[in-house]
């Protein structure tokens, strides 16, 4: 056996090592991805919407704006008070309804309900909307978000459970100041 | 002293790092480079070994968790003897490291130290910038206050606008649906883990490449960077000139640094901790979030942006900053290194300076948000009241209490997002001020659906009052000779 035989053996030998490392790291990767993905893989499955009490409707009287909050479903023993999501309801008419989410449609601070003004006015960069949640003027680039809702019993739901932002698609897809005036 | 000696032989003996380790802090360098300019570098690398101290002293009290950090930081603010003092060690290190990471940035732009052959130093100098504003950032959120909260929020709002993958980032920042628990457990691992294990990393490379490489020399006009000859003329000049590192240029890093130090551990007895403000109780809405010194810059630009450009801006401006900052020591790798011949480096460096300075001037007091409070705790001035009839004065009620004032100052007092009203007469006529009442426009709201038109009546003939003395009642030139009725009188038109 010659020298250089036993040193493309050894060479081999080397990269059948590497190889076989190689495969147990790229194994191990698909569970490590999965455990970082998981919150991404939340949405997808069971999906992060459900209806949420805010109450009886009694505790929005015709005509107002009433500040609610409800309790997330996804929710930690030790997340304390960051469960709990705020929203503002608003009764049109005693029979229908507009439920807002708290976050600026700009970039998330929560808005002020003003009802001497009619004005929703967010504390962070300037935005304003009117009362039906469209948008009045600052940075936004469309009204607030607004949630689905639905009456039960007396009981006021809304399908909640996920920091609005502007990208979801659930949020794109509704119709913003253009095509909304103020009611 | 013997036995010391003789330990130290026996490590040697066995460690083999004593020769490197002398030569490395002998290493001649250019003897004008001992100078008070080249200490930023060193400073930095002080105050990172004090956050890594005060770090992990915090951390022996602190607990990540949604429900407990905030109750855990008032207990090392009031309850565990000078937690205080350890928090505002670690508050006032951090914001020293990021400004004299960017001193040290500055300088070594102005002097050409980024050219041939020292690109790569520049370049991890770039990543640790970035992870040093990580710190910052992921260090705000630990704080786990409001401002951490819907810092928290804005972060995730910026995220989403990405194409396609937004949503997902969201998920993945958050670490859940909501900002909760799960998200204050990943900055935690971010603050304390990731970034500072990167760092200790990329701070080694830094420094390696300094003493393989050598110090910059100090530039002179006229001494120019050609890759060809440099380092044959770096090391005749270093030979020629040349003074061991230790002790000729350290004493002046020493003294800085201790200065520096000096400086941290005052501010930290004079000024405090940070916060933490508010409890994170995002029903709790009665505040107005602010982001760290270093952060309000970026909170500026977020706020005067025209809504169109936002997302483009937020998403590619980033990028050609990077790249920009990492192609800069391959385009001009070469040439002049004096700031004497490089004026549009000066010009750029002020520029810059002067923007950043004036966005952080606007942050800290925010002209374009709402004055929340200003209808409720600010009076009209007696002095737009006197000698006003009942109308004008109904109208000025109608003012405070539809909360014009939150937008619009009077006598210097009120929001800022909207323009002073002192004078308005002087500029709108009547029906121009009806018309933007009703109708809103150039960034104001409508209030057409909100005043009756009795309120409307008021509050014009209140505005039409608000013009200094001496000064004419703004005149519709369309309609000259027109009946414009006096300032003073009612206001016939009904809306």
């Amino acid at each position: 056996m010659t020298n250089s035989d036993d040193l493309s053996r050894r060479k081999l030998l080397m990269k059948m090592g590497v190889l076989f490392n190689g495969i147990i790291a790229a194994v191990l990767a698909v569970p490590i991805f999965r455990y970082i993905l998981s919150p991404v893989a939340q949405e997808r499955g069971q999906g992060l919407q459900s209806w949420l009490s805010l109450g009886e409707l009694n505790q929005f009287p015709a005509g107002q704006t009433r500040f609610a909050s409800y309790r997330n479903p996804f929710v930690n023993p030790w997340d304390g008070k960051t469960g709990d999501i705020a929203c503002w309801v608003r009764n049109v008419d005693g029979k229908t309804f507009q439920v807002f989410a708290i976050n600026c449609a700009h970039l998330g601070c929560p808005v002020r309900w003003f009802p001497q003004s009619n004005l929703f006015m967010c504390p962070c960069h300037g935005g304003a909307y009117y009362q039906d949640g469209s948008r009045a003027s600052g940075p936004p680039e469309r009204g607030l978000f607004e949630y689905d809702y639905k009456i039960e019993e007396g009981k006021l739901f809304i399908k909640a459970g996920e920091m609005p932002t502007p990208g979801q698609k659930k949020w794109s897809s509704l119709v913003t100041l253009e095509t909304r005036r103020c009611v | 002293m013997r036995l010391i000696g003789q330990i130290g032989d026996w490590l040697d003996a066995r460690l083999q790092v004593g020769q490197t380790l002398r030569e490395t802090a002998e290493h001649p360098v250019p003897r004008d480079t001992a100078s008070w300019f080249y200490v930023f570098g060193s400073a930095a690398f002080v105050v990172f070994i004090l956050q890594i101290f005060t770090g992990i002293l915090l951390a022996l009290i602190y607990v990540p968790s949604a429900g407990e950090a905030w109750n855990s930081l008032q207990v090392l603010n009031h309850g565990i003897q000078l937690g205080w003092f350890v928090r505002a060690l670690h508050g006032w290190g951090s914001n020293f490291m990021v400004a004299i990471v960017l001193l040290h940035m500055v300088q070594v732009f102005l002097f050409g130290a980024y050219k041939f052959p020292r690109e790569l130093t520049w370049i991890v100098g770039v990543f640790l910038l970035l992870m040093t504003l990580g710190m910052a950032f992921t260090g705000q959120v630990l704080r786990f206050d409001q401002d951490a909260y819907w810092g928290l929020g804005l972060g995730a709002s910026i995220a989403s606008r990405v194409p396609v993958i937004g949503p997902a980032i969201v998920h993945l920042m958050l670490g859940g649906p909501i900002i909760a628990g799960a998200t204050l457990s990943r900055f935690f691992a971010m603050h304390v883990f990731v970034i500072p294990g990167l760092l200790i990393a990329f701070v080694a490379v830094h420094l390696l490449m300094v003493v393989k490489l050598g110090i910059n020399d100090w530039p002179m006009p006229g001494r120019v960077v050609r890759k060809a000859t440099y380092v044959q003329e770096y090391h005749e000049l270093t030979k020629k000139e040349g003074v061991p590192f230790f002790p000729a240029a350290v004493w002046k890093d020493l003294c800085f640094s201790a200065l520096i130090l000096v400086a941290v551990a005052a501010c930290a007895i004079y000024f405090g901790p940070f916060g933490p403000s508010g409890r994170p109780d995002p029903t709790i809405i009665q505040t107005a979030p602010r982001p760290d010194f270093f952060f309000l810059w970026l909170y500026a630009v977020l706020s005067l942006l025209p809504p169109s450009m936002e997302t483009p801006a937020l998403l590619i401006g980033p990028v050609i900053v990077l790249a920009g900052l990492l192609l800069l020591p391959f385009v001009f790798g070469e040439g002049e290194k004096s700031w004497r011949r490089r004026p549009i480096a000066v010009l750029s460096i002020l520029l810059i300076a002067v923007t950043l300075g004036e966005l952080t001037h606007l942050g800290t007091f925010t002209p374009w948000s709402p004055v929340m409070d200003a209808w409720s705790s600010d009076s009209i001035p007696p002095k737009f009241l006197h000698n006003r009839s009942p109308l004008e004065r109904q109208g000025a009620l109608v003012f405070q209490e539809k909360q014009c004032r939150n937008c619009h100052a009077l006598d210097n007092i009120g929001g800022q997002r909207g323009p002073a009203l002192d004078s308005v007469a002087v500029r709108r006529t009547q029906d121009q001020l009806i018309r933007q009442v009703i109708q809103g426009g150039g960034n104001m709201p409508a209030y057409g659906k909100n005043l009756s038109p009795a309120e409307t009546t008021a509050l014009v003939s209140f505005l039409l009052t608000l013009r200094p003395e001496g000064q004419p009642a703004a005149r519709d030139s369309a309609n000259v000779g027109s009946l414009q009725p006096e300032p003073g009188n009612p206001v016939s038109t009904q809306p």
